[in-house]
């Protein structure tokens, strides 16, 4: 090994250290921005020496460095367009659209080590068995990866989408892709890697569209570890340690991620992925469909029970993400704490999108982080909450999950019911992605406010105003 | 098993620990952020992108290594700067409103 290539090893190595210690540091709010940044010097380096590497082989053509210039200069620039100017709310879906293309970046990457040897030296079993996983998981996860952005962006309809035989479609197909990633490997054959690739493709999407639109999150979560190990796999064909060890990195940081987004909704994985669940959470249904009398209250009944309580917990949903009313949450939360109400923030761990969403979402709107309380902690302090206003959330909020033999039964809850009264801000009586009935919603102590949560929340600020002058 | 398979696949399982380890400390506040860091961090797929770029001679080659570099960079510039964004608005508010001055 020449000093060169021991230099650029190093470099890779200080890389992978970087990666390692930045994710640590993101484990913490105070550090979370300083291990981002590291995680992006790692990433620098890396990128540098491989520029380096390229120079000093002195293969690349003329027109391989002006494709490589282009690419990185297009690629680079909608990375940083699109970054910078998403809506904070938007954000799930762009995450789902980088990992659509780093999936699909490390597929071609393969495809193209695969297409050069077997054009000459033919190809290693180690370097097939590689190609093929990472080809099949690879566009797999690019195809699925774009529905769910998609289905989020509201592009292609969050309802699972189910039809006859879809089962059998998908078991068929993953036999398929079985079979044609054992010839590929035994005999270096490029038609059937096409085909794989195919296949991968249309798996990515039969599978994906039979989920509904709430389960994404997890989903996402899911593809985003997919494609940690698919960039590991493009780590074994190019012998790149690197890649490797980055790409397992995320693939197993992904996995735990995803086992903990599915624990706090009480869904286990396999029912995710084999989808058809819930309704979407899109039915519009006006009355309780058990029967039970709901209590409609008005925007000057609710700010008058606000104005003069002593403590008001704030217990943000989906549906405030979705109206992207944070900004008019948080305009009502000073007002009331001007006023000298003790207002806080109940957090339940996947509120909003994705866990931790809500906590981003209210951030934007300058909600100081103190404010901000997780489930254990906001669990107790319910019983001597004066009024709790639930905006847009509905399942993590249903007394029924106490009980056994319901469909979110064991699913940890915010504890609202204990609360002396609850208002719910929701548009209609339509059902959470649990597709069942609120049990909160038909307490005699909780009064309803039909209303979007952005247009609720800014006439509640003009009554609070009005009524205390 | 060759020693460079046997070595790359050492460091694959130690890197699968490492990072069951590191992400298993996280709190929940920290997961969407730390989603999107991850997802930043696959996009070291760059470094292969270009490697294969350098010996690219054909146009199937530059077309493959064109669409490859891009979405790879897309993924690492995108993904670090969204993180950013959002670890940013955690952070602005920590500041002017240290421990010991909060409101009665």
């Amino acid at each position: 090994m020449s000093d060169f290539d021991a230099g650029v090893r190093l470099v890779y190595l200080a890389a992978a250290v970087c990666f390692v210690v930045g994710l640590h540091l993101m484990g913490s709010p105070t550090s979370a921005r300083r291990g981002n940044l590291l995680s992006a010097a790692g990433m620098a380096a890396a990128v540098l020496a491989t520029f380096a590497v390229v120079a000093h082989e002195g293969t690349i053509t003329n027109t391989g460095t002006i494709v490589l210039v282009l690419a990185l200069l297009v690629g680079g620039a909608a990375g940083l367009v699109t970054a910078r100017r998403v809506q904070m709310t938007a954000m799930p879906q762009l995450v789902s659209l980088f990992n659509a293309v780093g999936g699909g970046a490390a597929a071609l990457v393969a495809l193209d080590d695969f297409l050069r040897l077997s054009d000459g030296p033919g190809v290693p079993t180690r370097t097939g068995v590689a190609t093929a996983l990472d080809v099949g998981i690879g566009a797999l996860t690019f195809a699925g990866s774009l529905v769910a952005t998609g289905k989020l962006q509201g592009v292609v309809t969050g309802r699972p989408v189910v039809f006859p035989g879809a089962r059998a479609l998908n078991a068929a197909l993953l036999l398929v892709a079985v079979a044609a990633g054992v010839v590929v490997v035994a005999d270096d054959n490029v038609p059937l890697l096409l085909l794989l690739l195919a296949v991968g493709l249309v798996l990515g999407v039969t599978l994906v569209l039979p989920i509904g639109g709430a389960d994404m999150p997890v989903v996402i979560s899911l593809l985003n570890a997919c494609t940690g190990t698919v960039v590991a796999m493009a780590g074994f064909v190019l012998e790149n340690p690197v890649l490797i060890i980055a790409g397992a990195l995320v693939g197993a940081s992904g996995a735990i991620l995803t086992v903990l987004m599915a624990q706090a909704m009480n869904r286990p994985i396999r029912n995710i992925v084999l989808g058809g669940f819930g309704g979407g959470g899109s039915v519009e249904v006006v009355a309780s469909s058990s029967g039970l009398p709901v209590r409609e209250v008005t925007a000057d009944d609710v700010a008058m029970q606000l104005a003069y309580a002593e403590k008001v917990l704030i217990v943000p949903g989906y549906g405030l993400a979705a109206a992207q009313a944070q900004h008019e949450v948080s305009e009502l939360a000073e007002l009331l704490e001007a006023r000298g109400t003790d207002v806080a923030y109940a957090i339940h761990p996947v509120a909003g999108r994705m866990p931790g969403h809500m906590n981003v979402l209210l951030a934007e709107a300058d909600v100081p982080y103190p404010q901000l309380k997780e489930m254990d902690e906001v669990n107790p302090e319910f019983a001597r909450t004066d009024v709790a206003l639930v905006v847009g959330a509905n399942d993590v909020t249903n007394p029924a999950a106490r009980r056994a033999g319901t469909a979110i039964s064991g699913m940890p809850i915010l504890d609202v019911d204990q609360a002396r009264s609850v208002i719910v801000i929701k548009r209609s009586m339509g059902h959470g992605y649990a597709d069942i009935e609120n049990e909160l919603y038909t307490d005699p102590r909780t009064g309803m406010f039909f209303t979007d949560a952005k247009a609720g929340l800014a006439t509640l600020v003009q009554s609070v105003k009005t009524l205390v002058g | 098993m060759s020693e460079q398979l046997l070595s790359d696949v050492t460091v694959f399982v130690l890197a699968v620990l490492v990072g069951f380890e590191v992400i298993g400390k996280v709190p929940s506040t920290l997961h969407t952020p730390l989603m999107s860091g991850t997802n930043a961090i696959h996009g070291v797929v760059l470094v292969g992108a270009v490697l294969i770029a350098s010996t690219a001679d054909d146009a199937l080659s530059y077309v493959l290594a064109f669409v490859a570099v891009a979405f790879a960079a897309m993924n690492v510039t995108g993904g670090y700067v969204v993180t950013d964004r959002m670890l940013g608005m955690f952070r602005r508010r920590r500041d002017p409103v240290p421990v010991k001055e909060q409101r009665p």
